[in-house]
This record gives structure tokens, C-alpha cells and sequence, in this order.
């Protein structure tokens, strides 16, 4: 087990992972206040940034991808862009139809 | 002469492999719940009233609670990981509890949540749903499916991290055998343990009559060194468990906070 580095088994420090929790906890409230102004237009796009932003927090330094060597980057990626072309084509059918 | 045997008490293990498998099961995950975010997005286009409507029905103080309590779950069992990897095991066992309690504290809910809405006839195929109007049923079907499938995942997990819990809890101990026709190489020898170039330990000498022998190493769970096996273990399943939390950060604004 020599090939385990010590960077690899020490972790992010308790810290970094109670001050995401806390931008998160921050970032729900935002969500369920905005939800409460009426402007259609731009609520459902504010919802899913935020629900975007959150994960990508939670992706990064709760799943400890920032800390993971690249080609787990690239299977995250791989796996997010498949998802974009099965929401873009859907899209693309329904409102054009 | 000095004849020295080594048993090798290291198991191998493959941690970045381990990773990467979770990893690519997560992906398959994201995709089941994207073929159905989908269907929630389509019927939503073709009937935004009804499902403006029917949203207003569901409870938002329950929802953000229930949000609440799984990104505080998801704190729980990184910081269980952390204290893994910095050899606490005493933290890392709190933590593990924990998480699987906020588990459980999200399911009552729902099953408070779900028990009014089936109370007041809203559940797929009752009369008083089927009465509303399309895109209300259609809404309240995709709820149950989602939020279900959802809930399938906590109740998963939650058993998953109770496993793990049990794993770390447990006092680490490896056992080797040695038994016949093996034994021979051993009778008419002593079992002798070196700390370094002192003997620390030596047993008496093993007779003819003794048909197996039995070392069991046991450690002290606070002294022992770092625990690989278990930690790559703890993280799978806290992967898992943070996947279930991505999926409820877009549920709920999806569902509770469209009115």
C-alpha cells in the first residue's frame, strides 16, 4: 500500500466541509425567498441555477472531486455532456414541433 | 539457522478502481432520474397552470425541513470521512450514526407528508384525483413516482451506511491458520514474535499432538493505523449518499416551489 500518498488519505479538513454546508443551507434559503417573488419569467431559471450551483458545491467538495485525479473529471464530464444531448434533443422536439 | 517464514497478513485491495465503479453506477443513477426530470419537464410546458395549481397543495415548511435535513446528512457523513482518514474513529462512528438518523428523520416526513396527501384522496388512481383536471394528475403521479423513487434511494443508503457503520465499529482483527498437513513445519517449534531486533514474545514449544495453530492479530481500534479497507468503504457509500442529496436539490424546487 506504499502507492498511497499521504495527500490522498488526508481529506478536505473539517473546516472547508462545515463552511459548504453552511453556503448551502445560505443557498436553499435564497431559493425558497425567490420562489416567493412573482416573475415567472426568470423563476424557474433561478431555481435550477441554484440547484446547479449547491450540486456543483456538493460534487466538488463533499464528493471530493476537486481533490480526485483528472480522469474521474472526465468521466463526471463525459457523463454530464450524454445528459445535455438527451435534454437538448427532447427540447429541440417538443418546442419545435 | 535462522529459518524465517512470512505470512503475509495484507490483503490487496484495487482503491482507485473501487472509486471509479461507484462512480460510473452514480452516472447510470443520474441517468434513470433524467429520463424522468424530462417527462416532469414536458407534461410541465404543456400544462404550466395545473401544475402551478396543484404545487400549491404541497407543504413548503416540509420540503425545505426535508432539504435541510439531507444537506446536513450529507455534512455528517463527509466529515465522518474526514475523521476516518485522520484515524478518529470515535468521530467518524458519531458521524456515521448521525447521517443514518438524518436518514431516517427525512422518511417520517415524508411519510407524514404522504399519509395527508393519500388522506385527502390524492394519491395515482384514486376517484377525488382522477376527478381534477389532466395536468394535475399528471403532476401528482409524476410526485409519487419521483419522490418514491427518491425516498427508495434514502431507505438504501440509509442500510448501506448502517453496514459501514458496523464495519468501523468492529474491532480489527487478522486471523491465520495454520492447519495440517501444513502443521508439521511447526511441531517441535516455538512461535516467536520480534519487536525489531528484540524477542517481545515467545510461546511454548508446539507438541506433535497439535493439529492446527491459530495467530490472531487484534488491534487496538484507537492505536491502529490507518484503515484503508473500511475508509474506501465509508466513501462509496457517502458518494452514494451525496448523489441522493443532488437529486432532492433539484426535487424540491421542481415540485414545492413553483407556485
Amino acid at each position: 500500500m506504499s502507492h498511497h500518498s499521504h495527500e490522498e488519505v488526508h481529506g478536505v479538513g473539517y473546516g472547508i466541509l462545515v463552511l459548504i454546508w453552511l453556503g448551502l443551507v445560505v443557498l436553499t434559503g435564497i431559493t425558497v425567498v425567490v420562489s416567493g417573488v412573482h416573475i415567472p419569467a426568470i423563476a424557474v431559471l433561478v431555481a435550477l441555477l441554484i440547484a446547479a450551483t449547491k450540486s456543483t458545491l456538493v460534487v466538488n467538495y463533499f464528493m471530493h472531486l476537486k481533490y480526485e485525479s483528472r480522469i474521474f473529471k472526465i468521466i463526471l464530464i463525459m457523463g454530464i455532456v450524454t445528459i445535455a444531448i438527451f435534454i437538448g434533443l427532447t427540447f429541440f422536439d417538443v418546442l419545435f414541433r | 539457522m535462522k529459518n524465517i517464514r512470512e505470512i503475509a497478513l495484507e490483503e490487496h485491495h484495487d482503491f482507485v478502481g473501487a472509486k471509479m465503479g461507484m462512480w460510473l453506477f452514480l452516472l447510470t443513477e443520474l441517468i434513470l432520474f433524467t429520463g424522468m426530470f424530462l417527462l416532469y419537464s414536458m407534461y410541465r410546458i404543456r400544462y404550466a397552470v395545473d401544475f402551478h395549481n396543484a404545487a400549491m397543495e404541497l407543504d413548503v415548511v416540509i420540503g425545505t425541513i426535508n432539504t435541510l435535513v439531507l444537506l446536513t446528512s450529507s455534512l455528517t457523513v463527509a466529515l465522518g470521512i474526514e475523521a476516518l482518514k485522520r484515524r478518529n474513529r470515535k468521530l467518524a462512528k458519531w458521524m456515521v450514526m448521525l447521517t443514518v438518523l438524518f436518514a431516517l428523520t427525512f422518511l417520517v416526513n415524508k411519510y407524514f407528508e404522504w399519509s395527508a396527501k393519500i388522506h385527502h384522496g390524492i394519491f395515482p388512481g384514486a376517484d377525488e384525483l382522477l376527478s381534477r383536471s389532466q395536468g394535475e394528475i399528471i403532476y401528482f403521479n409524476l410526485y409519487y413516482a419521483m419522490t418514491g423513487l427518491h425516498g427508495l434511494h434514502v431507505l438504501i443508503g440509509m442500510g448501506i451506511l448502517l453496514w459501514v457503520y458496523f464495519l468501523i465499529a468492529r474491532k480489527p482483527s487478522e486471523k491465520v491458520v495454520v492447519a495440517s498437513p501444513n502443521v508439521a513445519v511447526l511441531q517441535g517449534a516455538k512461535l516467536v514474535a520480534t519487536k525489531g531486533e528484540q524477542e517481545a514474545w515467545v510461546f511454548e514449544e508446539i507438541g506433535d499432538d497439535v493439529s492446527e495453530v491459530e495467530v490472531i492479530v487484534k488491534k487496538d481500534p484507537q492505536k491502529a493505523g490507518i484503515d484503508l479497507p473500511n475508509i474506501i468503504k465509508l466513501e462509496n457509500a457517502g458518494l452514494y449518499w451525496h448523489l441522493v442529496d443532488i437529486i432532492w436539490i433539484f426535487l424540491f424546487p421542481l415540485f414545492y416551489l413553483i407556485t
